[in-house]
């Protein structure tokens, strides 16, 4: 390559140094300005979902406003999974004929357990942790914790 | 003083754009198409339409698209002013895309000609990004699902793909930064990069005595004015009144106000991604977004720099057996796309037919290799039977991305409906 081939003299040494030292400085400031604004998560994190004895096994409850659907299986666990379709981030929705979370973009669909059941997306539906305190599901928004796939261990009792 | 050449300052300025004399075989309009020209024509308008919407648009959440419909419906020609605006922005696309492959096939790449190649593919590449971020300003449903779409496909590149699409959505969903981002990029820095690299591009042509011609010796000269010029004015005429006509006749799509709780079924990115989309569809997203992106993009600036024994600069496919061979492979690369696409739609749902296989190896390596060995095949038959020299081969790999690209555009835009599912 030419770059390589140039003779390193002073002058040319000065030159490229002071270019360098330029566009590193350029570059910073654009990336900090780009860089990812934390908005100050003041908000309530545990979104109150209801009292626990509202909810009937075998159930799906939609809370689009809070992005999750709170599933509740046929023992009594729950599970809060996010609305937000692993591939590439669409709103699933819930289709009852098919008893499946559907993903109108491409086509992926996930169980009510918010396993993968048909790709390309390739991982399980994000869920939210659940915590019950008196009688009251709540439901943290603000953490979603990725999964491979569906484990026993992920269900909340009440 | 001489006010008379005072007062012409800006035409003279605008011809010195062009040498005093030219080539008269290189203003013949099959040679070129005018397609660069056609680009930076579009360019000028519409960077004029842009300066004059800023004047109505609101960038934020609240304002975008009441402020869209408010110039659509209140303001006199407002509808008019931003069909037209729509309308180039997609002209650029199409335009500067069929200059790429029109400078590619008649092999004006390669020797001194290498350097525009780059800043070519960088103005093109400005360009999408333009479209992609004037794409979300109306903040409808149509904008803020492929937005988020396409930041999302960023996210599945290894390693700096959650950065990437944080720095350019701002937060973690698509949101008033990331609209406030876009519409600087789109207003701001996006054109004066432009603006800039298109300099540099008209620069290098001049430097390497304009267009290619099919015999460089042969240089029989006729004055720019009124020869080239003549000709530029009438296409720039014809490109004005079609794109009068069209943007009287159809407007500019605006759907429902932005709803981040449902996505529209079909979601669909813009048609220039639709290729990407479609091979999201079937293919590992590694591969789809990382692998095989980066694989043509390298392609794309690796071919100047490649050695070949029998170049042809200005000559169209290099050869008359080059031609039969780019033919060739427009059929195949179409045919084959296209069974390809049925066969992994219908047949290959690799998750499935082999569970215990992780999935980059089964829906994405396998997939690719479906595709790749037969059309390595394809070029080794070209090569044995036909004695394809080196930059036919070229030129064929060339010719089966671009068909690709094409049937995968196509049959995503127009075939693909609710959930995505293909009618057939
Ligand atoms: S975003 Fe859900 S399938 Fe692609």
């Amino acid at each position: 390559m030419r770059l390589f081939e140039q003779k390193i003299n002073r002058r040319n040494f000065i030159k490229r140094t002071i270019q360098a030292i330029l566009s590193l400085n350029v570059l910073y400031i654009f990336s900090s300005l780009l860089s990812n604004k934390k908005e100050g998560n003041t908000l309530d994190e545990w979104y109150e979902a209801g009292d626990i004895n509202n909810f009937k096994n075998n159930h799906i409850y939609p809370y689009s406003s809070a992005h999750f659907y709170l599933s509740k299986i046929e023992n009594g666990g729950m599970l809060a999974i996010s609305t937000k379709c692993t591939h590439l981030g669409c709103a699933v929705q819930f289709n009852q004929s098919k008893d499946m979370f559907v993903c109108p973009c491409h086509a992926s669909a996930f169980s009510k357990y918010g396993e993968v059941v048909s790709p390309p997306a390739t991982r399980a539906l994000d869920i939210y942790p659940i915590s019950i305190q008196d009688n009251k599901v709540m439901v943290n928004v603000t953490k979603p914790i990725k999964r491979q796939k569906y484990e026993a261990s992920q269900l909340t009792y009440a | 003083m001489n006010t008379a050449g005072h007062s012409k300052a800006f035409t003279k300025l605008l011809l010195h754009l062009h040498p005093k004399r030219v080539n008269a075989q290189s203003i013949k309009f099959t040679r070129t198409f005018g397609l660069g020209g056609i680009s930076s024509l579009f360019f000028v308008i519409l960077f004029a339409s842009g300066m004059l919407l800023r004047f109505a648009y609101v960038p934020s959440v609240k304002g975008a698209y009441d402020s869209i419909v408010e110039l659509q419906n209140e303001i006199l020609f407002g509808q008019l002013l931003r069909n037209i605006h729509y309308w180039s922005g997609m002209g650029l696309v199409l335009v500067s895309f069929l200059h790429l492959i029109r400078v590619f096939y008649s092999q004006s790449i390669y020797h001194d000609r290498r350097k525009n190649w780059f800043y070519g593919l960088l103005l093109f590449f400005l360009v999408v990004f333009s479209n992609f971020t004037g794409y979300l300003l109306p903040w409808d449903q149509l904008s803020y699902w492929a937005v988020t779409i396409m930041a999302n496909m960023l996210t599945v590149i290894p390693f700096v793909g959650d950065f990437l699409a944080d720095m350019i959505r701002g937060s973690n969903e698509v949101s008033e930064t990331t609209l406030l981002r876009f519409y600087h990029f789109h207003t701001g820095l996006l054109p004066l990069l432009m603006v800039a690299f298109m300099s540099v591009h008209f620069w290098l042509i001049r430097k390497s005595k304009g267009v290619t011609v099919a015999n460089m010796e042969n240089r029989e000269t006729v004055p720019t004015s009124p020869h080239l010029l003549y000709k530029e004015m009438f296409v720039a005429l014809i490109v004005i009144i079609s794109l009068l006509v069209l943007s009287t006749l159809v407007n500019a799509p605006l759907q429902e106000k932005a709803n981040p709780l449902i996505s529209p079924n079909p979601s669909k990115a813009p048609w220039y991604f639709m290729g990407v989309q479609e091979l999201l569809l079937h293919l590992h997203p590694i591969f789809a977004i990382c692998v095989i992106p980066s694989a043509v993009i390298f392609f794309l600036i690796y071919t100047p720099y490649m050695k070949f024994s029998d170049l042809n600069v200005g000559v169209w496919f290099n050869s008359e057996k080059g031609k039969k061979l780019t033919i060739f492979s427009i059929i195949f690369g179409i045919l084959f796309t296209l069974s390809i696409t049925l066969f992994s739609e219908y047949w290959w749902n690799g998750t499935q037919l082999m569970p215990n296989v992780p999935s980059l190896i089964s829906t994405g390596l396998l997939l690719a290799l479906f595709y790749m060995i037969p059309a390595s095949v394809f070029l080794y038959f070209l090569k044995i039977k036909y004695q394809a020299s080196k930059i036919d081969l070229v030129m064929a790999c060339f010719t089966i991305i671009m068909m690709a690209y094409l049937v995968m555009t196509i049959v995503g835009t127009f075939f693909r409906g609710e959930g995505m599912s293909l009618f057939v």
